[in-house]
């Protein structure tokens, strides 16, 4: 299963999407990138006069890419062509050390601790271009296959 | 593994993910895990997980499925026991 395709599974779109590409994707892992697009809604609130990306949209674009990008490919086998993945985010633990601007570029490592029952359960690290560690945490969800 | 002992390990493994305590309190072999004790499904497979490393046993996807009582973990649990 191809990074394009994954993408094209998801169950977002604009403007809650935060996925631009997976570049690495395995049972174990992915490694995915999101830009920040500078006019993004949530700026113009958040901070006034002072756009810094929200710690929950963060937490979002990990869940995105390291847990729901991942699900997908762990449900390979499951996949037809009405497939469409039920998912829920269950719960979330993340630290934050550096803030994101507009247009930045993230990159999000996600690594799998448990997939059983469903649930699956990562430990996921987001750099910025620097390769600066920005935020990391331990993010679950459940996901079901359900065919409509 | 004898009755008592077994609930009150299955009750301290129940513990961190409880949302009624009242039903905790009263926690008894009919138990029900989400009718009763209000424990959410991803909750529902830490439970799991966590009597898995607590007895050493190894739960598959049908078990899981018919593990929603103290009373059915229980059997789980000592059919998985004696079987070792």
């Amino acid at each position: 299963m191809t990074s394009k395709e994954i993408i094209s599974l998801l169950p977002y779109e604009q403007p809650f999407l935060f996925v631009d590409s997976l570049s690495a994707i395995s049972e174990e892992g992915t490694t995915g990138h999101y830009t920040f697009k500078n006019d993004a809604y949530f700026y113009q609130g958040h901070f006034k006069n002072n756009p810094v990306t929200p710690g929950v949209i963060l937490t979002e674009c990990m869940a995105q890419i390291g847990v729901v990008c991942l699900g997908i490919y762990l449900m390979k086998d499951m996949i037809s062509e009405n497939f469409q993945p039920q998912i829920a985010l269950t719960s979330s633990q993340v630290d934050f050390f550096l803030p994101v601007f507009p247009n930045e570029k993230v990159t999000i490592v996600s690594e799998k601790e448990v997939f059983r029952f469903n649930k699956l359960k990562c430990k996921i690290k987001m750099f910025n271009s620097n390769e600066e560690l920005v935020c990391r945490g331990c993010i679950s969800g459940m996901i079901k296959p359900s065919n409509t | 593994m004898e009755k008592n002992e077994l609930i009150t390990k299955l009750k301290s493994i129940v513990e961190p993910y409880i949302q009624d305590e009242e039903a905790f309190k009263n926690l008894s072999e009919e138990t029900d895990f989400v009718k009763d004790l209000k424990i959410n499904s991803a909750n529902l497979v830490d439970v799991i997980l966590d009597v898995e490393d607590a007895f050493d046993i190894r739960i598959e996807n049908d078990e899981m499925e018919k593990m929603l009582s103290v009373k059915a973990a229980m059997d789980i649990v000592n059919s998985k026991l004696e079987a070792k």
